[in-house]
């Protein structure tokens, strides 16, 4: 093509085409991330900005000011993604896997209804728990008595060392259907010839499922790790919208996003910094990243994937 | 017969882990949806009874849509959500098409540009965002929330469009400009009816993260005249904490438009996911 025209037109065409998307995107998106990154080099000096080098981030990793409340809320957010890992991917693998099974009846009323938390609001999910939870109300003790569990009724968004625990799980509650689904498609996808193969091996059932499924759908299981990981990390809506900007109990929920909110807008208790606010967002950006680029170069690398 | 046994008590166990996963699933909407028409006695009472004769009430609702605009709100998350998508559809599907269709200089360096966004959240740069929106004044409006939400919808959907798009026919485009059409019509005329399902994938998958988002109308766009519906309910909720019947009524009312959507767009979104256009 290129040969056949020596010297080709400039096609206009697809500058158009390219144009708006790239703008805006650059615009809205790339440029303001660089600029943020940016901006965590400098400090505010008498309303002026002045570069100070990685000074924000020694503050931010080291000062008692900033550290405790840094790690506190890094700690936080690890936990968050931890229970994610152990609850929401495997169950979501377990109930994919029952609902893959053939022949299930009602198959599509199931999968209709995983993702009904997950188009709801934080704001909905955090309040409509808050009042579940709430020992006032008392929805939660009465189940739990129903079972004869009264007594392991506490008011869980309420207590330091339970909060952050409950509101994972919430969160759980709320994303569980997506893994779910996207193992859903990935089990669906196995052709039928593999698994009768593997049934003329004796492999049925269970042994079907970890000898031959599940190594065939690790790739979708390292996507999901991934999203989850991306999703969590950059989290905030639930815990603003269940525990407030101050994450209590006495921040024991606070998480990155959180934090960083707090710090770029202020609170009751101190007032908004915009350049230590852009510096936990490159920390979040740096966490991302090295997730993102571990999961791109380590694991998905690792991964073959089997076409069929 | 020992199989057929067998089978029958696997059924049952799989139909009981899927029914307590539905219920776990549906009891909070349920519980929230019931006891928003129930007078407050009846809502501490008996908080898992049907409302009956005697204990129905609206007065949730009344004060509701006494103190709050809920129907401001209501609409300006629709205006901010449709116009998004508009842009997120046309913008993606121009770049796709261009990415898909033409071999220039740079196509995959430009595609994994686009593609950067897919994994790193614009959240990160709600610092930047905020101080570009003061300096051009588009804090407080809703075209602010529409510019972002334009950006962080586009890069996924370049990614999937531009898949559907590798799969449109050489021939009919070929036919096309044989017979004289432009390459604008191609694409609007040829390519974009043909890539009608792969749109409305995009469409619900953008559509929920924007219809729900907390974080850019609390930070771009809090004033009262521009507050979303998911914004405005949880301002009004914090304000209402103790009326009880407020609070169930705002959440009804929060969920019940993204119930109608969902009955709508559930065979859509779930034919997304699980079609592979996330792999």
């Amino acid at each position: 093509m290129q040969n056949a025209e020596r010297k080709p037109r400039f096609k206009w065409h697809i500058l158009v085409f390219l144009a708006p998307a790239v703008l805006v995107y650059t615009a809205i998106m790339i440029i303001p991330i660089f600029d943020t990154l940016r901006m965590s080099f400098f400090a505010d000096v008498d309303n002026n900005q002045v570069f100070v080098g990685w000074q924000n981030f020694k503050m931010l990793f080291g000062d008692e000011r900033w550290a405790d409340h840094f790690w506190n809320a890094l700690k936080n957010n690890s936990w968050f993604f931890m229970i994610h890992m152990l609850v929401q991917n495997p169950v979501g693998i377990m109930l994919a896997a029952i609902l893959s099974s053939p022949k299930l009846r009602f198959a599509a009323a199931y999968r209709t209804v995983v993702i009904v938390p997950a188009i709801l609001s934080f704001v909905i999910v955090g309040f409509a728990w808050k009042l579940i939870l709430s020992p006032l109300w008392g929805i939660a003790p009465w189940l739990l008595d129903s079972v004869g569990l009264k007594s392991l009724f506490a008011p869980w968004l309420g207590k330091e060392e339970y909060a952050l625990t409950t509101l994972s799980l919430i969160s759980v509650w709320q994303f569980i259907g997506i893994p779910m689904l996207l193992i859903y498609a990935a089990l669906l996808s196995i052709p039928e010839e593999v698994l009768e193969a593997g049934e003329c091996d004796g492999l049925t059932g269970f042994s079907a499922f970890w000898k031959i499924k599940l190594p065939l759908i690790l790739p979708s299981i390292g996507i999901i790790s991934i999203l989850t990981f991306v999703g969590n990390f950059n989290a905030f809506d639930l815990i603003y919208a269940a525990q407030g900007a101050l994450a209590g109990p006495n921040y024991s929920t606070d998480i990155l996003g959180t934090f960083m909110y707090r710090t770029f807008f202020g609170n009751q208790l101190q007032l908004g910094d915009v350049n230590m606010g852009a510096t936990i967002a490159s920390a979040m950006f740096g966490i991302i990243l090295v997730g993102v680029c571990l999961y791109l170069f380590a694991i998905q690398r690792r991964l073959r994937r089997y076409q069929f | 017969m020992n199989k057929a046994r067998r089978n029958i008590w696997h059924s049952v166990a799989a139909h009981g882990i899927l029914l307590t996963y539905t219920l776990l699933a549906l009891f909070p909407v349920f519980v929230i949806l019931i006891n928003s028409f129930k007078t407050r006695k009846a809502i501490f009472r008996h908080p898992l009874q049907l409302p009956g004769p005697d204990t129905f009430s609206t007065i949730g609702y009344d004060t509701v849509l006494k103190q709050g605009d809920f129907i401001q709100y209501f609409e300006n998350s629709l205006i901010v959500t449709v116009v998004s998508l508009f842009f997120v559809l046309l913008f993606g599907a121009m770049a796709a098409f261009a990415l898909a269709e033409y071999r220039f200089k740079g196509n995959t360096l430009l595609g994994l540009f686009l593609a950067l966004g897919i994994m790193i959240p614009i959240r990160i740069g709600t610092v930047a965002i905020l101080k570009m929106m003061v300096a051009s004044g588009l804090v407080n409006t809703l075209t602010a929330l529409i510019l972002v939400y334009t950006a962080q919808g586009l890069p996924l959907a370049v990614f999937i469009l531009t898949e559907f798009m590798k799969q449109v026919s050489e021939d009919l485009k070929n036919a096309g400009r044989i017979d004289g059409l432009s390459e604008y019509a191609i694409f609007f005329r040829l390519v974009l009816p043909l890539v009608r399902p792969a749109m409305a994938t995009v469409a619900v998958f953008n559509m929920i993260p924007i219809w729900n988002d907390l974080w850019f109308p609390l930070i771009l766009a809090p004033s009262e005249a521009t507050k979303t519906l998911t914004l405005g309910s949880q301002v009004f909720i914090g304000q209402f904490v103790t009326n009880w019947n407020a609070v169930l009524a705002a959440l009804s009312m929060a969920i019940i438009p993204v119930l109608v959507l969902y009955v709508i767009f559930s065979r859509q979104l779930i034919r997304g996911i699980t079609s592979g256009a996330v792999k």
